[in-house]
């Protein structure tokens, strides 16, 4: 059963071994607005812990994706690039951005869980 | 300073508003259906649109009033009639312009639109530069309401039939619930369309009734859309103290008429038509998808910086990113290669016409 956090900056990841898939929160979508530009980072390049591994643009603005964990990018999700729209659609499933091979397994332990992560959302966007 | 609300500050909260201050006003950003939505609903059909922060000028009083505002405003007053409308500028005494607005001649003198940030600062140049011998009132008893879109006048004839006769920059009086309201057919999304001059206690149910009629309630978001597809400027963003008309491309409002005349920024105008302009305003269309906002330096071919974006988006009904801004008049021409630096990046772009979407007004006027 594959286990899924949360972080600060609104993505959450789903972890799967030593590999983990990452995407943005429904709740960031609807303080986003409507998705029309997403910029994922290089296959093959590494990512750290809260650094920048990605851009999502709405209508009115730009906002950084960072990454949860530190790791290498091992896939990408092509199809939000092509139709950022899905991000808006399905962004727990299957507009997700990229998956990492995960460097330190420990960083996760700084995440929240699902529970915590709706609490901080509601606290933060109240 | 307390924030101030429209008079349908319940009715935005009722129907899903996303509420933000601008100019001072809390107002609605987008509500329940998002910005493309809305964005594209007024395209095909129509949207109404809060615009009762933008301040609404009566000027009446004395023979000399139109000399007196024709050394203020570079527009022809003395040629319009009365109920016709021109687009025109509050200018420094550098050609910089201070606010672009409306004037509308009215049975006893002038109506001005003024933006909403601008409005009481534009209110004391003016009334200092009439030397206090008009009657000035800057309205604070009136809503003002956008209704625009291809059913704009299929919506509004319903409820104040008449309307559909008035013609494009012109207006009239009209009567709603036996008070009397002041329609204008313009706006500012490219397409065919009203704006409402209407007392606060009627705007409420003025504007469920055009809801009633098929029209949707639309946010600050997809009027900064519709107007950025239709080329049109935004004061504090694409139009400032520093920019003149013309540099501002917007040469089409000063007529031929009054070039040779004095109004304030005469000079600079003047000497520009004859010279030339260093900077322009064009538009700009990123060969990616790829959004260049406000702010975002544009380059050449030999990394020199020549300008940069003053407004930038996606634009939902031409389903491209666009923008405009300033560049050096060299790089003008359409087709022009530019490059745009975004987040680190210069990213190719051309030089495009403006509008990016095509105009849609009802015509009877030449001059737009």
């Amino acid at each position: 059963m594959s286990e899924v956090k949360y972080s600060k900056e609104h993505e959450w990841i789903k972890l799967d071994g030593d590999e983990a898939t990452i995407g943005i929160t429904k709740h960031a979508t609807e303080m986003l607005g409507d998705i029309v530009f997403a910029e994922l980072p290089e296959k093959g390049s590494n990512v750290d812990k809260d650094g920048t591994a990605g851009v999502v643009e709405s209508t009115k603005a730009a906002s950084d994706v960072y990454s949860p964990v530190s790791g290498e990018v091992i896939d990408t999700n092509q199809m939000i690039v092509d139709d950022p729209s899905k991000i808006n659609e399905d962004p727990e499933e299957s507009a997700w951005f990229f998956k990492l091979k995960i460097k330190d397994k420990s960083e996760i332990d700084s995440l929240m869980s699902k529970e915590e992560y709706e609490k901080f959302a509601k606290e933060t966007s109240a | 300073m307390s924030i101030k609300k429209t008079s349908l500050n319940n009715l935005h909260i009722k129907h899903g508003a996303k509420l933000v201050e601008f100019a001072g006003y809390q107002m609605p950003i987008q509500y329940k259906d998002g910005i493309i939505q809305e964005h594209k609903y007024t395209r095909s059909h129509s949207g109404i649109f809060d615009v009762s922060h933008m301040g609404q000028l009566f000027i009446s009083g004395g023979d000399d009033l139109t000399n007196d505002l024709e050394k203020i405003f570079p527009a022809d007053l003395k040629k319009l009639k009365t109920n016709q409308s021109k687009y025109s500028f509050l200018m420094n005494n550098k050609g910089g312009i201070q606010d672009d607005l409306i004037i509308t001649k009215t049975s006893d003198g002038f109506l001005i639109i003024l933006n909403a940030a601008c409005k009481y600062n534009d209110y004391e140049v003016i009334k200092s530069k009439l030397d206090n011998q008009y009657k000035l009132n800057l309205d604070d008893s009136l809503s003002l309401i956008a209704l625009q879109g291809p059913e704009a006048k299929n919506v509004l004839n319903k409820v104040i039939p008449g309307c559909d006769s008035l013609k494009f920059m012109n207006g009239n009086n009209y009567v709603y619930k036996n008070e009397k309201v002041y329609i204008t057919r313009s706006g500012y999304t490219g397409e065919d369309g009203f704006e409402i001059s209407i007392k606060h206690n009627d705007v409420e149910t003025f504007v469920e009734s055009l809801i009633e009629n098929g029209s949707k309630l639309i946010g600050l978001g997809a009027r900064d859309t519709l107007r950025m597809e239709a080329g049109l400027c935004l004061y504090g963003n694409d139009l400032d103290n520093d920019t003149s008309p013309i540099e501002a491309n917007l040469k089409w409002a000063i007529p031929k008429s009054r070039i040779e005349t004095e109004f304030v920024g005469s000079e600079v105008l003047k000497n520009q038509f004859q010279s030339g302009v260093k900077k322009l305003r064009v538009g700009i269309k990123p060969d990616s998808k790829v959004i260049a906002r406000g702010n975002t330096k544009i380059y050449n071919d030999k990394n020199q910086e020549i300008g940069k974006v003053t407004s930038g988006t996606f634009g939902p009904s031409v389903e491209h990113p666009i923008a405009m801004g300033y560049v050096d008049n060299s790089y003008s021409t359409v087709n022009t290669k530019i490059f745009l630096e975004v987040r680190g990046k210069k990213i190719p772009a051309n030089i495009c016409n403006l509008p990016f979407y095509k105009k849609n007004y009802v015509k009877g006027e030449i001059n737009v």
